[in-house]
């Protein structure tokens, strides 16, 4: 189910009809349609159709103000929508909060926590409000979160004294206290050192690979692209962009790279092949790649006597196509 | 075949990343691993009551409450006043150590206890919503009708330890003064000092529902805003202004409709027979009254609410 947007921003959609409607809420964790938030006449999130398929860690990405926040408040049953419907591991919200909420680990917004409370204080308390959750297996379910985040040693001291990385760390402890089948996390290595985000993108890894689905905001895109399945891209709170890792990213334009001493003539036989936008620098030529054989191009380069040193085939980095999807600048939207 | 399977034109190179797990894996249980279905827990009431109680600020509140009937005893000991002067159980105060709690206990329900609570009650959601932690309790989740339910409950006995704070303390140091003499009713009568011990829980009892009904006022209040300081004093300037309409004569019809008009009824307690003024049932009435007005109050602002902090 992809959505695909022209570089102007403007959703084109192009979404394939479900596979029968049981089927398709079986096999997603998470699903909403035409999910809509109006605060006053300000439209955050403007007819949402979230697809999450289980099993996928899914990469919700978005400039700041473009609606991801309330998107997942509005899944978690915090904020509660203008229209639309939403559906988590197959069950209705709000109706089925309860049973769905406690399968779910979340971390919104940033860790929040008892300042003079500890670590494990903290943990126990929110442990002490699920329902679901066995008194019994307590201690030992919050040892195992802790110690998942690393956070043991420094459990026992209170939350004021934590740094942001550790609070961080905590928030996530917290999302892991029950077994979940779905992790909802806004940001999470936000303020996190490179060790630290890179142990929670292994976290996340082996989570994912355990077959808990997971969906991450982050606007750390090269964090994204290196574990998300799935990605959806928001912009003024539409989804402009919604699939598999490479359906979204096969939305930018594949180009030629030809790395050779006689840029002139190698953009000569390009051209003479049909490639489009030739472009030749000192070192080099650069088109885009369109219907072209890639075998071929190297062929008759060579046979035209081209001196090639490199080939290569360029896809868009994520961040190119983020900035085509969303559009460029700092400016917060809305 | 699932959502995650549809390709596009544009799915080329789909190839290079790691296909949907969740594409061929099927679905994953969605009616639930079995879970024990609870009801009704006392774990999250006995974890606020743990967190009202470790709180610094409220054990240093709760160290005031307990100073004013020492310091009270102790003056009545040095000053020795005369007799039938002073308020009415300051000067009895020489004739039984339970006196001390009493006389306390009216002191401070003017002020210091309402005070007390609307401390915790601005705390209670305001507070929670504040350092954030109340989108993280419902999305644990707990329901928002349940979140009220434990959070007025913990206010209820948190009022309790806040009368008791005061009586107890007031109690013991009275009765080491001034000795444990029959204690003479409001009526004139003479009761023993065992019967009397059960006269003052009564009026803690009293006074703690005073409270109660004070901190419905107090939940309601916390659901309107995100600063707990601001709930609190809301909640003062609601006594406060309670306490000067009670004393003005021209409104006395409106004082039978105000909570804190009953509250020093608790004399009524030390009658014979007990209640002799007739005073405690109205005000009990109407306590429970405000905490059924109040409490939906707050429950109907916070249950379809927006939590965005």
């Amino acid at each position: 189910m992809t959505q695909l947007a022209d570089p102007s921003g403007r959703a084109t959609m192009e979404v394939p009809a479900p596979s029968g409607r049981g089927d398709a809420d079986e096999a997603l964790a998470v699903r909403t349609d035409g999910l809509t938030k109006r605060f006053g006449t300000q439209v955050a999130v403007d007819s949402l159709d979230l697809r999450v398929p289980r099993g996928s860690v899914y990469g919700f990405l978005g400039p700041n103000g473009s609606g991801k926040t309330t998107t997942i408040r509005m899944l978690l049953g915090l904020v509660e929508p203008t229209a639309g419907s939403r559906s988590l591991l197959g069950l209705p919200m709000p109706q089925g909060a309860t049973e769905a909420l406690h399968r779910v680990g979340s971390l919104v917004e940033g860790p929040a926590f008892h300042p003079y409370l500890s670590g494990r204080a903290n943990l126990v308390r929110l442990d002490a409000a699920d329902l679901l959750a066995e008194p019994r297996t307590s201690g030992g379910r919050i040892d195992l979160a802790l110690d998942r985040v690393g956070l043991r040693a420094a459990a026992g001291k209170r939350y004021r004294a934590y740094s942001l990385g550790m609070r961080q760390r905590l928030a996530i402890a917290a999302a892991l206290l029950a077994p979940r089948d779905l992790l909802v996390l806004d940001e999470p290595t936000n303020g996190l050192d490179p060790q630290g985000t890179r142990e929670v993108r292994n976290l996340i890894g082996a989570l994912a690979s355990d077959g808990t689905t997971v969906l991450v905001s982050s606007h750390l895109l090269s964090e994204v692209e290196q574990i998300c399945t799935h990605l959806g891209v928001m912009r003024e709170g539409r989804l402009v962009a919604q699939g598999t890792t490479g359906e979204v990213r096969g939305v930018g334009t594949v180009s030629v790279r030809v790395e050779t001493g006689q840029p002139e003539r190698a953009a000569e036989v390009l051209t003479r092949l049909g490639a489009a936008s030739v472009a030749t620098s000192p070192t080099g030529v650069r088109a885009d790649a369109g219907d072209l054989d890639p075998e071929a191009v190297v062929a008759e380069l060579v046979r035209a006597g081209v001196g090639v040193r490199g080939f290569a085939l360029d896809r868009p980095s994520l961040e190119d196509l983020f900035v085509t999807l969303t559009g460029e600048g700092f400016d917060v939207s809305g | 075949m699932s959502a995650a399977e549809v390709s596009t034109g544009a799915a080329r190179d789909a190839a290079d990343r790691p296909p949907a797990r969740g594409s061929d894996e099927g679905p994953r249980g969605a009616p639930a691993r079995p879970a024990p279905h609870r009801l009704l827990s006392t774990r999250l009431l006995r974890s606020e009551l743990r967190l009202i109680a470790g709180r610094r600020r409220n054990q240093a509140g709760l160290a005031v409450l307990a100073v004013v009937p020492i310091v009270m005893a102790v003056a009545v000991k040095m000053s020795t006043p005369g007799a039938g002067e002073g308020p009415d159980f300051l000067s009895s105060i020489t004739s039984n150590g339970l006196f001390v709690p009493l006389a306390a206990l009216g002191v401070e329900m003017g002020m210091f206890l309402p005070l007390a609570m609307s401390m915790l009650a601005g705390d209670a959601i305001a507070g929670e919503a504040n350092i954030g932690t109340l989108r993280y309790l419902l999305t644990v989740p707990v329901g928002r009708t349940r979140l009220l339910l434990v959070k007025y409950a913990s206010l209820c006995i948190a009022a309790f330890w806040g009368v008791t704070a005061v009586a107890l303390p007031g109690a013991v140091v009275g009765v080491a003064i001034f000795g444990t003499g029959p204690l003479t009713t409001l009526s004139g009568s003479q009761i023993a000092f065992g019967a009397a011990v059960w006269r003052l829980l009564l009026v803690m009892l009293y006074l703690s529902a005073g409270l109660a009904a004070l901190a419905a006022v107090g939940l309601f209040i916390s659901t309107l805003t995100e600063q707990p300081i601001a709930a609190a004093i809301a909640l003062m300037i609601f006594t406060i202004v309670s306490w000067i309409l009670d004393s003005v004569p021209q409104l006395a019809w409106l004082h039978p409709w105000l909570v804190v008009d009953h509250w020093l009824a608790f004399g009524d307690l030390l009658r014979d027979p007990i209640g002799g003024g007739g005073e405690i049932g109205t005000g009990l009435a109407l306590a429970a009254a405000y905490a059924v007005v109040f409490w939906t109050a707050a429950w109907a602002r916070f249950a379809g609410k927006d939590i965005t902090s």
